[in-house]
């Protein structure tokens, strides 16, 4: 069979299911008791089972079977949680991940399993030697597994007395099936035309999300005779088989309403409601659509080249100065700002798909650590770009290893200090103007000032004279310094000294800022400002001479005109009074080498745009402002990598190239 | 390869473009097209020879004059001055020549080894000479002309 062209399914979903799996596994090692939270968990690697089985991927089947069974002893009740198993559960899941990337590698699914399938099995027959009980529980779901609340028993009763057979009828799919949903949906659809589906086991919801196995159970209150349903059902491609059983008057009565079964989640499927349901899904199934995101790239690139017309337009509107046409190009300028909105939102992901596997990792690191440490996660629903979002974990992670290893203590040490046994990291993303803010902080022992003034001394980042006039954020700044690490002891996990340069330089690559701030014995707190998108940015646009350059708007704090005599000097740098505060001047043409086209007048004013990195001002100066608008960031071309001062190009609406100026190259 | 391709009588296609009083040739393989003169936007902070980038259809592309990638004296930019875009290992760069107004096919068989120095071009930059029956070709081999590397050292030596 083909299977190609569903392995990309195949793989989205499964990581899905692992990281579901690895979400639920946490939630279960903190609250063993949580019988809803192991039936999640059955669900998901029931599930996996299914997909890998489909898809021919044995070892994966096989692994995941056996996951599926020490889970079902546990949410019968038959098995404790303990660390033992949680371990063991977690290292074949991590199995399970290193076989999807293989596969998505293009490799196979084979891993040596034997030894996490032995240890699953010795755990599962440990005290009762059950372990086929859940392959069973799966093809055999009689009249002892279902149960009725009190709502839908009157209406079985009702349906009884008012001469309505009910029948229980189990359906199996055929293994091959791909929409299991869509072929469960066409089942529905049949028996809605013979009588009234009361439930359906997995609930109507879990079968519209294809979160079951092969097979379903439907209760049917109906006056047809058990041929034409069997033969109705069978109508259906893809099905492989149905069972049929009459629920009479006395079964009902012996059925006690007993503990929900794990999967009617949902309440009170009553017939009208179980077809509204199925109505709703279907619905909600139209709402979403997979898009490549090749697809949006190239969507965005369009818009692009329509954002550069507008330009053009907008410049022909001033100088024809027709007003129809004024109104026109206004009209447009609107509509397009609001498709670039939709379109730059299209591109949002929440943070929530790098920041789901944080922990987990925590978990392993504070284990390999002897540390106790609580992660906190905020904000996990805020949206950044997609590119953005692929480049920010890796020093999210460096961050984070940092924060357990050696930010927080050993819990000796933190109980020395007063402090609570478990560490405290949290992880906080929020929006805030165009920016998304990303603070990482743990509550441990914070950054010794004198400790980084040593290694830096050391490694003659600075010189003693220097060492006690830097502030404490000058002195935590260094940390960014490469080659620069204070961990007294190189570890496995950190203070190799590469690291918080490279962090530093990842994160400024992608437009943002990272800074850091402590207090000892408090803790410490790394905040990484990143800009909400990378491809459209609105800019000042300025002349100098004969020149245009575009000064990305993030980075301006304002603009103002300053006269002459107000320029001042110190040790040889002009410098100006910026509301209390003493501003270098950049003489922009200088630094560019602009030549200079008309004869310098002595004007009696400056115009700068004063612009800031982190805490440090600079002010450049300019001939003129031009004023604000939209660029799309171009690159210069692989000719030209790395021109001083200079981030990249645009092109104006004159079809003119601009360049944009890296304001963070001239403020030192 | 030179030998192997003559046994077959092959031949390869070139663009033929002025600079100073020579002629020189590029594979048309590597030119993606050829353009008139337009607005330069110059880019600081550069070897001299890069004149600066232009948009050509939405995508900025740098331009390096020749003659002064050469050393040669300059030249105003006049009615018959081209910018050759060529591509490059995945790199698209124009190329600032005083005419290009030819196509021609040369037979392998009749490009030789460059001697030490052509046209004041030093001969790590040429692919070979091509005798043809009137005139002499010179062929480039843009690969080492726009090598990174190349402009790195360029710019020690301070040119």
């Amino acid at each position: 069979m083909e299977l190609n062209q569903y392995l990309e399914i195949f793989l989205e979903e499964s990581k899905e299911h692992l990281q579901m799996l690895n979400e639920k596994l946490l939630l279960l090692e903190k609250n063993s008791s949580s019988i809803e939270v192991v039936n999640e968990i059955f669900r998901s690697a029931h599930t996996l089972k299914g997909m890998a089985a489909t898809m021919g991927y044995e070892n994966m089947a096989t692994l995941t079977h056996e996951m599926e069974n020490l889970l079902d002893l546990v949410r019968n009740k038959k098995k404790q949680v303990d660390d033992q198993m949680m371990d063991t559960i977690f290292k074949a899941v991590d199995l399970l991940e290193q076989m999807v990337i293989s596969i998505s590698n293009g490799q196979n699914d084979q891993f040596a399993i034997s030894g996490v399938v032995d240890l699953l099995q010795a755990i599962s027959s440990d005290k009762r030697s059950t372990p086929k009980l859940s392959s069973t529980a799966d093809s055999q779901a009689n009249i002892e597994h279902l149960s009725f609340d009190e709502y839908e028993r009157t209406v079985l009763k009702q349906s009884l007395e008012s001469g309505f057979t009910i029948y229980q009828i189990e359906v199996q799919i055929s293994e091959e099936t791909v929409l299991k949903s869509a072929r469960a949906y066409m089942v529905f659809h049949g028996l809605e035309d013979l009588g009234e589906v009361l439930k359906a086991v997995p609930s109507v919801e879990e079968l519209e999300n294809e979160d079951f196995g092969n097979n379903f159970t439907i209760v049917l209150i109906s006056k047809q005779d058990e041929s034409a349903i069997r033969k109705k059902i069978l109508n259906v491609s893809e099905i492989s088989g149905v069972q049929l059983s009459i629920i009479t008057d006395e079964q009902l009565q012996s059925t006690v309403e007993r503990l929900k079964p794990a999967d009617d989640h949902s309440e009170g499927n009553g017939p009208v409601e179980a077809k509204i349901n199925l109505q709703q899904g279907k619905v909600h199934a139209t709402k979403m659509i997979r898009v490549d995101i090749e697809r949006l790239d190239e969507l965005m690139n369009l818009f692009s080249e329509l954002v550069i017309d507008r330009g053009r337009l907008e410049q022909l509107a001033q100088e024809i100065k027709h007003p129809g046409l004024t109104d026109t190009v206004e009209h447009m300028g609107r509509i397009s700002s609001s498709l670039q909105n939709n379109i730059l939102n299209l591109r949002m992901v929440p943070i929530e798909t790098v920041f789901n596997r944080f922990p987990r990792m925590i978990r392993d690191l504070a284990k390999e650590l002897n540390k106790e440490i609580i992660i906190n996660i905020t904000g996990a629903d805020t949206e950044l770009d997609r590119t953005v979002i692929d480049e920010i974990g890796d020093p999210l992670v460096h961050l984070l290893r940092n924060a357990v290893d050696h930010g927080q203590e050993t819990t000796e040490e933190r109980l020395k200090n007063n402090k609570t046994r478990a560490g405290v990291i949290s992880l906080k993303a929020y929006h805030s103007g165009n920016f998304v803010f990303i603070e990482i902080s743990d509550d441990g022992k914070g950054i010794n000032r004198e400790k980084v003034l040593k290694k830096a001394l050391e490694k003659g980042l600075i010189t003693t004279e220097t060492a006690h006039s830097l502030t404490d954020k000058q002195v935590y700044d260094l940390l960014f310094a490469s080659g620069l690490s204070t961990a007294d002891q190189v570890s496995d996990i950190s203070g190799r000294g590469v690291g918080l340069d490279v962090v530093k330089a990842k994160i400024e690559s992608l437009g943002g800022f990272v800074t850091v701030d402590s207090e000892l014995g408090k803790g410490t707190k790394f905040t990484i400002q990143l800009p909400l998108t990378l491809s459209i940015i609105s800019s000042m646009l300025v002349r100098i001479q004969d020149e245009k350059f575009a000064i990305p708007l993030s980075s301006i704090i304002e603009t103002a005109i300053y006269r002459k005599k107000e320029v001042m000097n110190a040790h040889n740098q002009e410098v100006i009074d910026f509301r209390g505060r003493i501003v270098p001047l950049v003489q922009l043409h200088k630094i560019f080498d602009v030549p200079s086209t008309s004869e310098q007048k002595a004007e009696e004013e400056i115009s700068v745009v004063l612009v800031r990195k982190g805490e440090k001002m600079a002010g450049l100066i300019v001939d003129s402002f031009i004023g604000q608008q939209e660029i799309v960031l171009k690159a210069l071309g692989s000719y030209l990598t790395q021109v001083f001062a200079i981030s990249g190009a645009t092109i104006l609406g004159d079809g003119q190239v601009a360049l944009i100026i890296d304001t963070n190259a001239l403020i030192k | 390869m030179v030998n192997h391709a003559e046994q077959l009588g092959e031949e390869i296609k070139v663009i033929i473009f002025k600079l100073k009083s020579e002629e020189y040739g590029v594979d048309v393989k590597q030119v993606k097209s050829i353009e008139r003169m337009e607005h330069i936007t110059r880019v600081p902070n550069t070897p001299p020879f890069v004149k600066g980038v232009i948009n050509l259809r939405g995508v900025v592309i740098p331009i390096i004059d020749l003659r002064s990638r050469f050393g040669f004296d300059q030249k105003e930019y006049g009615e018959a001055t081209r910018i050759i875009i060529v591509n490059v290992e995945e790199m698209e760069v124009g190329l600032i020549v005083d005419a290009a107004n030819d196509v021609i096919d040369i037979p392998l068989s009749a490009i030789e080894p460059p001697p030490k120095v052509v046209g004041g071009v030093e001969s790590v930059y040429l692919r070979g000479v091509a005798k043809l029956k009137t005139r002499l070709l010179i062929l480039l081999n843009l690969d080492r002309i726009l090598n990174p590397e190349e402009v790195k050292q360029l710019e020690k030596f301070g040119m």
